[in-house]
């Protein structure tokens, strides 16, 4: 793609997805939304972090010797 | 000299309030909120495109921020902090949500564009939207703040964690595939 057809692609991008308003705001307060989602979401771990964690206590269960190597990482 | 001691003893209540968020006070985050939820808004608005679902994702942001509060370095800034948490959950609401889906929520001010270029017709537009809809949410985002919001790339890197020329790169990938989507469409760009 030349410098003109990125110029030309930019253009009509901008032309079909306008700028958002410099300072838009939220139709309503949405603090009472953060305080319902701390009720719902208790605070754990995610999935990943535990999938992370058993990764690292298997690799330190077969391969004890890269245990010096992780916690050098820590 | 009253306004440099008065400006002074601001910079230290905020950053009284960062350190008191950062071990987990549930007022100091409302202070943050109604002092920053514009600012979170007004950018994952610029991604989604969607006033209501920026509405729930900024509170999602907030969420996640709670969440991660003792990660917090007050020393980093609190506003370019929760930009990246904002731009994240906007990347996991893009990648849950099918491209077709995308497109019927995006929201398009009619009153916004005038259109410079006569050749640039209203279909033309529609099938760019929806092309563009179809690329990886990856690619999106760094085109549409870049390109479509012109915000500097320094600040577009920084909200994704990524380089400068990481971003100008997927700038240059997003604009070739949605050109080639819309050649494939019988649209020359």
């Amino acid at each position: 793609m030349t410098e003109h057809e990125e110029d030309r692609m930019k253009k009509l991008l901008q032309q079909a997805l306008p700028a958002v308003e410099a300072e838009p705001e939220p139709g309503r307060d949405l603090w009472p939304a953060v305080l319902k989602r701390m009720d719902e979401k208790p605070d754990m771990l995610p999935w990943l972090d535990w999938a992370l964690l058993g990764g690292l206590v298997g690799l330190a269960a077969f391969f004890p010797t890269a245990i010096p190597v992780m916690l050098y990482y820590l | 000299m009253a306004r440099i001691a008065e400006s002074h003893g601001d910079e230290c209540e905020s950053q009284k309030r960062l350190n008191e968020f950062r071990h987990g006070d549930l007022d100091a985050l409302e202070t943050l909120f109604r002092q920053y939820q514009r600012a979170v808004y007004g950018w994952i608005l610029r991604i989604v495109r969607n006033p209501s679902v920026a509405e729930e994702l900024t509170a999602e942001t907030f969420w996640r921020i709670y969440r991660a509060h003792a990660r917090f370095e007050p020393s980093y800034g609190f506003e370019g902090w929760a930009r990246r948490i904002a731009t994240h959950a906007a990347l996991d609401w893009m990648r849950s949500t099918r491209a077709e889906a995308r497109v019927e929520e995006l929201v398009v001010d009619p009153a916004a564009p005038a259109v410079a270029d006569p050749a640039i017709t209203a279909e033309i537009r529609l099938r760019t939207q929806e092309a563009f809809a179809r690329l990886a949410p990856k690619l999106r985002i760094a085109a549409v703040l870049a390109v479509v919001e012109e915000l500097p790339q320094k600040e577009v890197a920084a909200a994704l964690g990524i380089s400068v020329a990481a971003v100008k790169l997927r700038v240059f990938r997003a604009l070739r595939l949605l050109r080639r989507d819309l050649e494939r469409q019988g649209i020359k760009p």
